[in-house]
């Protein structure tokens, strides 16, 4: 038997060598498995736009870039496999686009001086720069959606959300937990009652969820789902004829997969973002022009101007932008991954640099520094149009409210310190 | 010609009765240990180790332990995944509530709690059998996961609900955690499957090991031979969620450092280790080896070939290998039912006949 595992050994170690580029910035994705539906346009735009600075800019700096994909199914030993393959192509930084995966990867990050960039997913308190040194989650985090969609609710009835009751319904896994305590702390102060359901993996079937909820009948319900679940859920409101004003999801809930199967009963669901929507941005006109025209899309070519193409883009275009940063910073065009990790904390995305790009007014404004590695944690409300078929920002990016957040990420990380040793930096 | 029981002549009783009574096979058996211990230590980088060793290893305890229960006992078991859970969350509270206590220690504990649980729902084993004990531990899988969502003192209150390893070290060698050297991860997983096999092996070749088979093959007459029912069950059940509760607490310390109970420990862990045993061989030491090495590397292989090799697609070679890998196990179970044990015991057979099978 050890023979045979030699013979696969050899095999093995013949097909992974390593094809060296000068920029690498891998693509963790998953096309497969019950959360493909979101996996799929997220990698397709990440890869897009890397391809379109290649071919449009002859990459960052004059280096050329390559996007390596390793699928993780959002499985988190193939993850593991994934990142053992991945880090001996020198990677500058990771984006797992899973949040168990991330917190896998968060101890090993700091330990290989690779930065792990979880946008708008992943361990909340890793915006706490003092104590994740490697970790980056801006320019949003799950609590600060929290803590937007409650000040959105708030404002819609009136101002006030004393005696209403708020609902969580969540997948029921790191992901799904990580907005319970802000939520919790949110109840207290805002008078609202507040309780949470919990949607298990995969999530195709929440007929009792769904009557849970006929029974309790919320005034608001927040929705923290993924994948195939999210257009299940939205179908089971349609059927109980919630509200779906008042129905909100966070922003991994609130892509064209998840409210096309429900049609016309989907028409006013709403949901977070970070980043705008829709294809009228420059940048989709030269990602049509120099990759899809040209044959050279990761995918199909079919997903550009969707919500997660966009943020797909986003991911890529922040990463770019830290790539540039830290070019300028040591004057070199080849950069490392420890570079990388110095500019992205003092990562500055200004509206000019969105505009350069062919993204004007895509995101929020923000800085990073070396203690907050969150960004400003802004966030839009976003409502889903059944007829024109598409969504659009109704709200500014709104800020969350820090009092609540704060406190909260500096339990939770100070936590994470002691359990591991860690002192803290930046003093 | 080689392979042959002629000429080695047993001279003492522990002679006779050692576990490879031909001499060319523990020959084998010493070059497998030679090579396990002192050569792969040296060459072992850090892919090598987190993609392929180390969850072969980890696997091959797991699959040795439910292969005691249902191969050798003949209790099906759909509950893997929850003893593992058990074994993995008894580590994590150890290893964070007594950090000054070696890991290795705090491993052998959660073997012990884990073989606990596992009597306590192995008690329904002595009053049903076959399809309805198979739901039974079902109920086990469903619950445990349950409960490790649902309580937060089990995850230390974080936030999310995620375990993390920290680190741990055994004699000074850090064998936790993310700085954990590629031949310390390595080895602490082979010492433990080394134990554990020599320890399972014994006994399932001694009293322990026949009384489970006698109940395997017929329990009413096990009994009126004179095996007490009510502890061979339920010994079985001990033991071999012991050796899974192990299996769950390397696999959360020292593989992923980092586990959500519900996508790690879920019902299809129960029955990935399940296939592995179907497939290696049921009641077979080496078809537990054989089983977890056939899941855990063909994926891997596979890929590496698909992706690295020939530059598939990803999503291609990731559906591809559902299918490759679901058509070698057809085509095995078809070939052979009774695993890869049973191929590898005819051909021990027929190398014992070589060079005049008549």
């Amino acid at each position: 038997m050890k023979l045979k595992l030699v013979t696969l050994a050899v095999g093995a170690v013949m097909a992974a060598a390593p094809a060296m580029a000068e920029l690498v910035f891998p693509s963790m994705s998953y096309r497969t498995g019950p959360f493909a539906a979101g996996g799929i346009p997220f990698a397709d735009g990440y890869a897009d736009y890397f391809t379109l600075l290649n071919e449009r800019d002859g990459g960052i700096g004059g280096e050329t870039i390559s996007v390596p994909e390793c699928e993780t199914a959002y499985n988190t030993e193939k993850g593991v496999e994934c990142y053992e393959s991945l880090k001996a192509l020198k990677p500058l930084v990771l984006q797992p686009l899973s949040t168990g995966i991330t917190y896998q990867l968060i101890p090993k990050s700091a330990a290989d001086d690779i930065p792990v960039h979880s946008m708008g997913y992943g361990r909340t308190s890793a915006k706490n720069g003092k104590v994740f040194s490697h970790v980056f989650n801006y320019p949003v985090n799950y609590w600060d959606g929290a803590s937007v969609g409650v000040n959105y609710f708030k404002d819609q009835s009136g101002g006030s959300l004393e005696g209403k009751k708020i609902t969580l319904l969540y997948f029921n896994g790191a992901y799904g937990k990580e907005p319970i305590p802000t939520l919790t702390k949110l109840a207290e102060v805002e008078g609202f009652k507040f309780n949470a359901i919990p949607i298990d993996y995969p999530g195709q079937e929440q007929k009792s969820q769904w009557l849970q909820i006929r029974r309790e009948r919320p005034d608001y319900i927040l929705f923290w789902g993924w994948g195939v679940m999210n257009q299940v859920a939205v179908q089971e409101a349609a059927n109980i004829r919630f509200p779906m004003e008042n129905f909100m999801g966070i922003w991994w809930s609130g892509s064209e997969n998840d409210v096309v199967p429900a049609g016309a009963g989907a028409d006013g669901y709403k949901a977070l973002q970070f980043h705008n929507v829709g294809s009228d941005f420059p940048v989709f006109d030269d990602i049509n022009k120099y990759v899809v025209e040209a044959g050279k899309a990761a995918g199909a070519g079919d997903q550009v101007g969707t919500v997660l193409y966009n943020r797909g883009v986003y991911a890529a275009f922040l990463a770019a932008e830290a790539a540039k940063t830290a070019q300028a910073a040591t004057g070199r065009s080849e950069i490392t991954s420890g570079e990388m990790r110095d500019a992205m904390e003092v990562l500055e995305i200004t509206a000019e640099k969105m505009a350069a790009a062919g993204l004007p007014n895509f995101g929020p404004v923000f800085t990073v520094t070396c203690e907050n590695h969150g960004g400003g944690g802004m966030a839009a409300v976003s409502q889903w149009d059944a007829t024109a078929q598409k969504w659009s920002l109704i709200t500014d990016f709104m800020p969350s409210d820090a009092s609540i957040v704060d406190p909260l990420i500096m339990a939770d990380s100070a936590a994470y310190a002691a359990e591991n040793n860690i002192t803290e930096r930046c003093n | 010609m080689i392979y042959r029981e002629s000429g080695d002549y047993s001279t003492t009783y522990a002679e006779d009765s050692q576990t490879f009574p031909i001499k060319f096979d523990r020959y084998r058996y010493y070059v497998v240990l030679f090579i396990a211990f002192a050569v792969i230590p040296l060459v072992i980088n850090d892919y090598w180790a987190s993609a392929v060793f180390v969850p072969f290893l980890i696997y091959a305890i797991a699959a040795i332990g439910l292969n005691i229960l249902t191969g050798y006992c003949g209790q099906v078991s759909l509950g893997t995944g929850g003893f593992m859970a058990v074994g993995a969350y008894s580590v994590y509270k150890l290893m964070t509530a007594f950090p000054d206590v070696s890991i290795a220690i705090h491993v052998v504990i959660a073997g012990f709690i884990t073989a606990g649980v596992g009597v306590i729902f192995g008690l329904p084993s002595l009053r049903i059998k076959g399809f309805y004990l198979a739901v039974a531990t079902l109920a086990a899988q469903f619950f445990l996961v349950w409960l490790f969502n649902r309580v937060p003192w089990f995850f230390n209150y974080s936030a999310s609900g995620m375990i993390n390893s920290p680190e741990r070290t055994i004699f000074g060698y850090i064998v936790t955690g993310p700085n954990t050297d590629a031949t310390a991860k390595y080895l602490i997983s082979l010492l433990f499957l080394t134990a554990c096999a020599i320890l399972a092996r014994n006994m399932t070749r001694g009293s322990l090991g026949r009384k489970w088979m006698a109940i395997r093959d017929m329990d009413i007459a096990a009994e009126i031979i004179g095996v007490d029912p009510l502890r061979a069950k339920l010994s079985a059940f001990a033991i071999s969620s012991f050796f899974i509760g192990i299996s769950g607490a390397l696999f959360f310390s020292v593989y992923l450092g980092a586990v959500e109970v519900g996508e790690a420990f879920g019902i299809q862990k129960s029955f990935l280790i399940l296939f592995m045993i179907i497939i290696g061989g049921l009641g077979s030491m080496f078809g537990s080896f054989a089983g977890a090495a056939f899941m855990v590397l063909m994926p891997v292989l596979l890929k590496n070939v698909l992706v690295g090799q020939f530059g598939w697609a990803t999503d291609l070679a990731a559906h591809l290998e559902f299918v490759i890998v679901g058509g070698l196990i057809i085509v095995f179970l078809i070939v052979e039912p009774h695993g890869l044990a049973q191929l590898w015991r005819l051909a021990k057979e027929k190398l014992r006949l070589w060079p005049f099978p008549h």
